[in-house]
């Protein structure tokens, strides 16, 4: 009999937990990552740490690498990891397959998903978990009316980004990635998108009691005002250049722009 | 035409190839059939019967307007379970109404070909189902055609005759059990759709590797009359070749067609063809083809020669593996001015973006990939009984349909 393994394996996880907790290790760690799609390098030495019950918000100007950064934590196949190591929860997921890695509690909500012909939006619910409320989570996401229509078929712009979050609920990852969930949402369904983040990163939680965390990509940050985000970064050209406090940041970027906020809170 | 014109057309017609299709050796099956016992209720069949009729979406549990079925050449129940559909053997039906003179190969030539022909020479064998006057059937008429002996060629003519202002749902399930090895067989259908009638035809065939197919089909539909013809087919088969074919002869007749196919090997020519002959007159035709193997040929053929006619053809083939082939055939032709006609035709693989997007929620490439397939069969049926709907998306969804 070999129950040794599972035994060996449960106290491996438990002291991972321990260590996350005591803030040795992070949830999520990326060291000098640098990644390639074709030709073009679009991560250069990037480096990243999210600690357990941290949301971080994500802002930048278009094309300096947001997405690809969520998509590679995924692990979308298309991008070349040319060096550097993203580890979740104490293990090397670099090369990790995008399963694998949902499966260890990684999930996203994506910019523009595609629509899947045939597969209503209930099933796939199910799929992702059998043991989610399905009535409950569309209700609560107001969508009730979309659970028998397919995923995303038809959908507008601010009902792809309900559909999304009401299969994150679904999945409840511990690291949830959402990339622009504001984006074409009006402000009833903001403010509800907003909540259900809250609720995936435990922010009804104490601090201390959080175990959820969360990166977000967002424009401008309206979303922030309906969730609570407890750091920001702010990216250009494959690199993040300043970090620090969410308002702050956000408050310097509108007066200065993205080079203007980095240059003023973060001078090299 | 006579009796014995019928004859001698078929006699002509013997050695007719068919225009579609690899050629059967027809020499090489038993014509001659053992009888089976017939039964009071479709109930009192052997289990193995019920078992492959229920497989092809036919449940003989006396919840429906009628049921027919024929194992070999046997008709073994033919009976109506609602006054508004009379059911008989066609043999029946031949003797009650004079020889069919109105319906019996009129929309389906005895010398359209050696299968046509062949059936025209045997003694007739098949349903005859008639919705009267007015009639709305709820419950469809559940027809199972059951080929059990290997090597038979089990030869089938039928005749729907939808009377004025009727709704008529049929299912046809047809099927061999697994313990036959081999066999052909060849259906004569006659449809005739009357003024203002509806009729459902819901086809799901479920043959075994060594057996091969030969449908043939006429409708013709009437002033107001409609038709939704559905064929579902998703178990391995040697060949297959049909092409039903709908005239939409009065104002405002309207005819669908869906396919869906899932092929694993064989020969598979399928489609449809549809004339247009009168005016304000409409047709559909979508086909779904998987090919994780075989070769599957799917023809779409409107014609359109009254103005004010519209059609639209749509062939989407999913390509899963190099040992298969998709190769669609849409053809749009128009003979008069004012037609609306369209047609889409695409053959591809699964896109990766899906397939990146359900993974991305904990599901393996493997499940992805069904999960996907098992959407893109799932055509949405309208006019159907909801219980059908149902029955055809048990079928269509089952866990066995992957992509490889």
């Amino acid at each position: 009999m070999n129950f040794g393994a599972t035994e060996k394996d449960i106290i491996f996880r438990k002291l991972k937990d321990r260590l996350i907790e005591l803030e040795v290790m992070h949830l999520l760690e990326i060291v000098d990552l640098s990644v390639g799609i074709g030709n073009k390098q679009v991560l250069k030495n990037f480096n990243l740490k999210i600690g357990q019950g941290e949301t971080h918000a994500l802002f930048g100007p278009n094309g300096t690498g947001k997405t690809t950064l969520l998509n590679v934590i995924a692990g979308i196949p298309r991008y070349t990891v040319e060096s550097g190591q993203i580890v979740f929860k104490g293990e090397d997921i670099t090369h990790m397959s995008m399963d694998e890695r949902a499966r260890l509690g990684i999930g996203m909500a994506f910019q523009r998903p595609p629509a899947i012909r045939g597969l209503r939006l209930k099933d796939l619910i199910k799929i992702i978990n059998p043991k989610a409320d399905a009535q409950e989570i569309l209700k609560r996401m107001d969508f009730t009316a979309f659970a028998e229509r397919d995923v995303n078929r038809g959908f507008s712009g601010g009902e792809v980004k309900r559909s999304e979050m009401v299969q994150l609920l679904a999945q409840q990852p511990d690291f949830v990635m959402l990339d622009e969930p504001d984006s074409g949402v009006d402000l009833e369904n903001i403010k509800l998108i907003g909540e259900a983040i809250n609720t995936l990163t435990q922010k009804d939680l104490r601090p201390s009691a959080r175990t959820k965390s969360g990166i977000i990509i967002t424009h401008f940050g309206h979303i922030l005002e309906y969730m609570k985000a407890d750091r920001a970064h702010v990216m250009l050209n494959g690199s993040i250049v300043c970090s620090g406090n969410p308002a702050e940041i956000l408050g310097q970027i509108k007066k200065s722009g993205y080079e203007g906020c980095a240059a003023c809170l973060c001078p090299a | 035409m006579s009796m014995s014109g019928i004859e001698e057309k078929a006699r002509l017609a013997r050695e007719k190839k068919a225009l579609y299709g690899t050629d059967v050796d027809m020499q090489s099956y038993e014509s001659e059939a053992k009888p089976q016992s017939v039964v009071e209720n479709a109930e009192d069949l052997p289990s193995v019967v019920k078992k492959a009729a229920l497989d092809v979406g036919v449940k003989l549990d006396g919840e429906s307007s009628g049921e027919y079925v024929q194992m070999d050449q046997t008709p073994v129940v033919a009976k109506s379970l609602y006054e508004g559909v009379e059911i008989m053997d066609i043999a029946s039906a031949l003797k009650k109404y004079d020889g069919l003179a109105d319906y019996w190969w009129k929309l389906v030539a005895p010398d359209a070909d050696k299968y046509t022909a062949d059936v025209a020479a045997a003694p007739p064998a098949g349903y005859f189902i008639r919705a009267k006057k007015g009639m709305k059937t709820v419950f469809p008429v559940k027809s199972c055609l059951y080929l059990g002996s290997t090597n038979l060629n089990q030869r089938v003519h039928n005749i729907i005759i939808a009377e004025e202002g009727s709704e008529l749902h049929v299912i046809t399930g047809c099927t061999t059990p697994a313990h036959v090895q081999r066999g052909l067989h060849v259906g004569v259908s006659e449809f005739f759709i009357q003024k203002d009638a509806k009729v459902s035809f819901t086809m799901v065939h479920s043959w075994s590797k060594e057996v091969e197919v030969r449908p043939r089909t006429g409708i013709t539909i009437a002033e107001g009359g409609s038709l939704s013809n559905n064929y579902i087919l998703l178990r391995p088969v040697k060949t297959i070749q049909t092409f039903p074919t709908a005239t939409l002869a009065g104002r405002g007749a309207v005819a669908s067609f869906n396919t869906v196919i899932y092929s694993t090997m064989g020969n598979i020519d399928v489609g449809s063809n549809v004339n247009l002959n009168a005016p304000e007159t409409s047709a559909e035709s979508i086909s779904r083809v998987v090919s994780v193997g075989g070769e599957v040929i799917a023809r779409g053929r409107m014609t359109g020669r009254v103005p004010g006619a519209r059609a639209h053809l749509e062939c989407v083939g999913l390509l899963l593996s190099d040992k298969g082939r998709i190769y669609s055939i849409p053809e749009l032709d128009g003979q008069s001015r004012d037609l609306d006609m369209s047609h889409e035709a695409a053959v591809g693989r699964i896109s990766e973006e899906e397939l990146e997007y359900l993974m991305s929620r904990g599901l393996n490439s493997e499940e992805a990939t069904s999960v996907i397939v098992r959407g893109f069969l799932d055509v949405e049926i309208k006019g159907l009984p909801e219980d059908l709907k149902q029955e055809i998306k048990n079928i269509t969804q089952r866990e066995d349909l992957k992509g490889s």
